[in-house]
């Protein structure tokens, strides 16, 4: 038994060793896993954390709230509405095709809508969601509900839409939103920053310029999700911040009553502040519902805006180029006085024509004004008496002026794309772009506001504001902003400027003085007397009120209301010898070939306030289309007016 | 001597169950524990099917492996050959007439149970050798003739396991087998040839593969390869061991099992579920308990007087070392993936079964460790 001889020895110690050998190799190899444990868990520990971490969490960003834009009164002009949305995420469904058509049938779609889901499915990565309807009405958002059960990752979601409540009246001031494009993200940061798919952006107006300060910021949901993408639970919900709300200084009803008063025309209505800058209107007609845009338009109603002869798409109160005709003259008469051209008791005979160098100039009326002065020039409008006087005054002086009250530039300062700075020519202009010399009778037709001279609807109205507040120059704004001065201010520091101005001339030494003061005159007068102005003023107030006056039809005797204006007819083609001698009535020309008719105006006289510029682009003279516009809308304004005051005095509080 | 020997022969029951290893024991309790709640995690913190029959297999083999720790030394000497021979019988009736589950035919219907014979041929190997080795003179073991029948005994199972296909078995099988033919005594250069005709014949063998399976080896080289795919699990793995840092998510609170990141995380993975959610602290002590089970085993061993006893006991101790580093290496990502449970703490009662019939014989070893066999 106990055979413990060599060989069985032999045995245990090889065992016993091997034994020992095995076991060393065991604990070496324990020791490793140790050390792999330890580089995984303690080493390593963060990278893999995070590497769990975003395993588990998905953020899902929701789309911003966009601000509202307001109006003078703090109507929503610009605002969100609640809308019921579909969103499907196709990864999540168990059978698309089963899905869509259960969609399809429940909410009655017709095979070109479902196409477009499919074909929009296809473009986008199976994760994103895709917007099956954008807008349901409560009856199909109802029938949805009902069916949910049925209908496993579809969702029915609760959304906001940008709605235009006044529709037409604003959209060249507002613009339009519509989906973000690639050009968005790749230009605008604050976008990309805040892209979710459908994100609506403004893409042209005032909703394009302010888009950073609208936009808003994503909404945060984050979730824990599965291996399989499927959420478990909602750990943090962050709340986006809504986008600013932007106060505009327009008064939708006068917009509203703008936008009829030029229904079926085209054309453009300006109204202005004349102290505060604050622009009370501006629309340009045909207008169109941008409401139309935030879905998509449909083909159709595209095609019917574009290929419109009106021109809808153009916002012609700042893009829209018109020679000022009869409307500068006041500018003219005022550049003549100021540089002691002509005195107020200049006379000229007008015949109805004149000729200089061979060429034959008329009179638009036919049999001549006769013997006029400066007053019953402006008054009258007689085209002789401001051919001599442009003659007299010349190109450069009158441009000078013509610059000083804000034509050549734009007015909004780039608060809207697209605004035109219009044209004032001189000679030097003429030599460098034309490349050939200026001609006495360009200087001529310029004296009437034909020729090379172009201005926009709203220059034309910040002209006549700043002739009509006594010769100061205005800061035109569409935006109600902090630090806005009241009028007391405004006009305080208007009665300042004449003084710096006195004090200059009369204490020399001083000088040094005033040059640290000069951003103190924020509004200097324009005039060197002011007289000169007053003057203007008083022959505009003839035109209007006085009988023979050009807009005498339209004038309103109830001191009120009571405004002085010039009217202006604006020719877009050369009248042939033959076409003067037809002298057709207007409704035998051609549209295209029809004046424009124009009315610049400022009341209520005794104590001005408002500015505005009408223009009815083919309409006809100015004082039967344009001048019985302003007579109408004039009423309007004043009568908003003691409401205005009050909610200006809340305003500069509040802001 | 005879009398002592009659003496130990006929211990009292009160004997017998004092002489128990107590420490090995409470070893393999701490760890049943230990796996009963990683399993009730896998379920979502709910007594769900897996938690259940774990924890009902659990107690039943505990206490059949109490039970068959009364059965003499000289017992098992006995039945080493039949017990092989009916495993290995076992292993060409799942080849026939096998169950298939997941493209691999490895399980056999016992009215009660679901046997993977594959699992107890790791057992049976080890007792087979043991017993052939008890009485063969140190000369004798490496006499060529000696060595056919053991690597015909190795090699046959080897292969039928393979073709089930289950290769990660057929590994451990080879491994806990040379580990055991080495502690035998077998020379070292036995060991070098037939590792170098193996090195020779890999691409044959490689070429025998499953594409699954080579995917798999590539994939271990390089899991970046193909993250979603067969690199996927490494990856995960990584990541939920990683994250778990010093000492865990807490339980119940692994993310990466939780929310089904983690594969096979009932069975092959159950470590990385721990590691997760108890972290370093948690992975270091179970593998302390589990390097303790191994060395007591030894000690067992070289307290048993008899050969068969002692080479049972080392040769198993290597078995579960190994089952132990493999799968921890390969959750770790240090090994390819192979099918390979970690003993007691895995799903799956084969494996469980073959672990604790490996325990109640080394128990048994110690019961009668002054057994001498004839």
């Amino acid at each position: 038994m106990f055979d413990s001889g060599d060989t069985a020895f032999k045995k245990l110690n090889t065992i016993n060793r091997r034994m020992f050998i095995t076991s060393a190799a065991k604990a070496i190899v324990f020791t490793g896993i140790v050390a792999r444990l330890f580089s995984l868990q303690i080493s390593e520990n963060k990278k893999y954390l995070t590497l769990s971490d975003k395993n588990r969490l998905r953020e899902w960003r929701l789309p911003p709230v966009r601000g509202k834009f307001l109006d003078y009164f703090g109507n929503v002009i610009a605002g969100n509405l609640k809308v019921y949305q579909l969103h499907v995420v196709p990864e999540q469904v168990e059978n698309f095709n089963y899905l869509m058509i259960r969609i399809k049938d429940i909410l009655q779609l017709d095979d070109d809508q479902f196409s477009k889901i499919i074909k929009k499915k296809k473009s986008q990565k199976p994760w994103e969601t895709l917007i099956i309807s954008e807008n349901l009405n409560w009856n199909q958002f109802s029938k949805i509900n009902f069916y949910l059960h049925e209908l496993v990752g579809a969702k029915p979601v609760l959304s906001v839409a940008r709605s235009y409540p006044f529709d037409k009246a604003y959209t060249h001031v507002l613009g339009y939103v519509a989906q973000a494009s690639e050009d968005d993200l790749i230009n605008n940061e604050t976008i990309k920053k805040n892209h979710v798919p459908g994100l609506r952006v403004g893409k042209i107006g005032l909703e394009k310029t302010f888009e950073n300060e609208l936009l808003g910021t994503n909404g945060v949901r984050r979730y824990e999700v599965n291996a399989y993408g499927k959420r478990i639970n909602q750990l943090d919900y962050q709340e986006g911040k809504q986008g600013k709300n932007i106060r505009l200084t327009l008064d939708t009803e006068v917009q509203k009553f703008s936008n009829e008063l030029l229904a079926e025309k085209s054309g453009s209505i300006s109204v202005m502040d004349i102290y505060t800058g604050e622009v009370i209107a501006m629309h340009s007609s045909p207008s169109f519902d941008p409401n139309l845009f935030l879905y998509g338009i449909s083909v159709k109603d595209w095609k019917e805006i574009r290929q419109n002869p009106l021109k809808p798409l153009i916002n012609k109160t700042i893009s829209g180029l018109y020679s000022p005709g009869s409307t500068i003259k006041p500018l003219v008469a005022l550049s003549a006085l100021e540089n002691d051209v002509i005195s107020p008791n200049q006379k000229v005979r007008c015949t109805g024509k004149m000729e200089m160098y061979g060429h034959k100039y008329h009179c638009w009326k036919e049999k001549g004004h006769g013997l006029m002065d400066l007053r019953n020039g402006i008054k009258q409008s007689c085209d002789i008496y401001f051919y001599e006087t442009a003659r007299k005054l010349g190109v450069d002086r009158l441009s000078e002026t013509a610059l000083r009250f804000g034509l050549g530039e734009t007015v909004l300062k780039g608060k809207l794309e697209n605004e035109k700075k219009g044209l004032v020519p001189n000679t030097k202009w003429k030599k460098e772009n034309l490349g050939s010399g200026w001609v006495l009778g360009e200087t001529l037709i310029t004296g009437i506001g034909q020729g090379y001279i172009q201005t926009t609807p709203l220059q034309l109205c910040l002209m006549t504001a700043q002739l009509a507040n006594g010769g100061f120059k205005i800061h035109p704004r569409i935006i109600v902003e902090e630090g806005q001065e009241s009028l007391e201010i405004i006009k305080q520091k208007m009665a300042k400027s004449i003084l710096a101005e006195k004090e200059k001339t009369y204490a020399p030494i001083r000088k040094v003085e005033e040059l640290f003061k000069i951003e103190d005159i924020k509004y200097p007068h324009l005039f060197r007397n002011p007289e000169n102005v007053k003057f203007v003023l008083d022959a505009m107030f003839a035109s209007t009120n006085e009988v023979m006056g050009t807009s005498y039809s339209s004038r309103i005797e109830d001191q009120k209301y009571q405004f002085a204006g010039k009217t202006g007819t604006a020719q877009v083609k050369r009248i042939t010898e033959k076409a003067r001698e037809l002298d057709l009535p207007i409704s035998q020309i051609p549209y295209e070939e029809r004046d424009h008719a124009l009315y610049i105006a400022f009341g209520p006289y005794k104590n001005p306030r408002y500015a505005i510029s009408i223009i009815v682009e083919h309409g006809g003279t100015g004082s039967s289309a344009a001048a019985p516009i302003a007579k109408k809308l004039f009423k309007l304004i004043i009568d908003r007016h003691e409401l205005r005051e009050k909610i200006k005095k809340q305003n500069l509080i509040s802001t | 001597m005879f009398q002592q020997t009659s003496y130990t022969d006929q211990q009292t029951f009160f004997q017998k169950v004092r002489s128990f290893d107590y420490i090995l024991l409470l070893c393999i309790i701490i760890i049943g524990i230990i796996s009963a709640f990683s399993m009730y995690s896998t379920d979502g913190g709910e007594l769900l099917y897996h938690s259940k029959s774990h924890i009902v297999r659990l107690l039943v083999f505990f206490t059949m492996m109490i039970l068959l720790s009364f059965l003499s030394i000289k017992f098992w000497h006995s039945v080493g050959y039949l017990f092989y021979v009916i495993v290995l019988g076992l292993l060409i009736w799942a080849s026939l007439y096998g169950i298939t589950a997941s493209g691999s035919q490895r399980w056999v219907s016992l009215y009660f149970i679901n046997l993977q014979p594959s699992e107890l041929m790791k057992i049976a190997i080890i007792i087979f050798y043991a017993k052939f080795y008890h009485r063969m003179q140190i000369s004798n073991v490496n006499n060529f003739t000696n060595l056919i029948i053991p690597t015909a005994t190795l090699i046959l199972p080897i292969l039928l396991v393979a073709s089930q296909p289950d290769l990660g078995t057929a590994v451990l099988i080879a491994l806990s087998g040379i580990v055991a033919l080495w502690l035998a005594g077998l020379h070292i250069r036995y060991f070098v040839y037939s590792g170098l005709v193996f090195l020779v014949s890999l691409p044959f063998i490689i070429s025998f593969l499953e594409p699954y399976q080579k995917l798999r080896i590539l994939t271990f080289f390089n899991p970046e390869r193909d993250p979603l795919g067969a690199g996927y699990q490494i990856i995960q793995s990584k990541i939920a061991v990683g994250s778990g840092g010093l000492t865990g998510k807490g339980f119940l609170k692994g993310t990466q099992s939780y929310l089904e990141f983690l594969p096979e995380k009932h069975t092959d993975f159950i470590f990385t579920l721990f590691s997760e959610e108890h972290g370093f602290t948690g992975a270091v002590l179970i593998l302390l308990i589990y390097a303790i089970m191994v060395f007591r085993i030894v000690k067992i061993g070289s307290g048993a007087r008899s050969f068969f006893a002692k080479l049972f006991c080392y040769s198993f101790a290597a078995a579960i070392f190994i089952y132990i580093t493999v799968n921890m290496s390969m959750v770790l990502g240090l090994l390819p993936i192979v099918g390979s449970p970690l003993p007691i703490m895995s799903y799956g009662g084969s494996s469980m079964l073959a672990t604790m019939i490996g325990f109640s014989v080394v128990m048994s070893a110690k019961i009668y460790h002054r057994q001498l066999i004839s």
